[in-house]
């Protein structure tokens, strides 16, 4: 009789469940929100202000230092935080392994490319004014 | 010897088996808005790509965010902001295995729910007042 499978216990208990890791995207998603719970709250704050100024006044907020850090370190928890949760989702729903790997790809891709854009755009803002 | 029989396994209950619980609902409303700010970051992005090209990307975004659909997406946004904040803060009681009682829990779940249309209808109530205080 041929054993099948060639992994010791140990391996096995070390890669539960259905994302085959541990806790670290659990305790960066809590640290993430840590973040972002006050800083969202900046961020309404802001885009309240903002609502329907003129381009020149929005860009001289947005602008700012400590309005231009404070929002990348918005977008910078963010990505992390979004990139996450859509993870464990697709984890939880798609079960082919070939599609689920795309998928996970695709949501990195899109979580650093909006993050990315968003930086760059407050940066951009930032130095120019 | 006889062919082995087929085992009847138990399948596990659906979803509509099981009693409502606002616990339950805020669950799947807090993954449900977590995916929806996900796609939603991508008008962050625009807005933020509109205000450092020029005026005129920026008047562009302006008028779709001044649409009604755009006015329709942009409340969607806030009121799933606002419940996914709220409702996120309830995971950190629960990580420091506090606020089980079931009591509580509903509690904490419906202030969150409620709490969360409240606070989306303050914030446009407040962006409209203060229209232009910039």
């Amino acid at each position: 009789m041929t054993n099948q499978d060639m992994r010791t216990p140990k391996a096995k208990i070390l890669h539960l469940g259905s994302a085959r890791s541990g806790t670290s995207d659990h305790v960066a998603q809590r640290a993430t929100a840590l973040a972002i719970a006050p800083l969202s709250v900046f961020f309404i704050v802001s885009v309240v202000a903002l609502a329907g100024a003129e381009y020149d006044t929005a860009r001289a907020y947005l602008g700012h230092p400590l309005v231009a850090i404070l929002l990348i370190a918005l977008i910078g928890a963010v990505v992390v935080h979004m990139r996450i949760g859509v993870k464990i989702t697709i984890e939880d729903y798609v079960h082919s392994d070939g599609l689920k790997h795309y998928m996970l790809l695709a949501s990195s891709f899109f979580s650093y490319g909006v993050g990315l854009a968003c930086i760059y755009a407050v940066l951009k803002i930032s130095f120019g004014s | 010897m006889a062919a082995p029989r087929q085992v009847e396994r138990p399948l596990s209950p659906h979803l509509q088996i099981y009693r409502f619980t606002i616990t339950m609902a805020m669950s799947i409303i807090h993954r449900i808005t977590g995916v929806g700010l996900y796609f939603g970051m991508a008008l962050l992005a625009w807005w933020l790509l509109a205000a450092a090209t020029g005026p005129e990307a920026y008047a562009v975004f302006l008028g779709v965010a001044d649409s009604i659909i755009g006015k329709l997406v942009l409340f969607g946004f806030t009121w799933a902001l606002c419940n996914h904040l709220l409702s996120g803060i309830r995971y950190f009681f629960w990580d420091a295995a506090l606020a089980f009682e079931l009591k509580t829990a509903d509690t904490i779940s419906w202030a969150a729910a409620i709490g969360g249309v409240v606070l989306a209808i303050i914030v446009w109530v407040a962006a409209i007042a203060l229209r232009g205080v910039l």
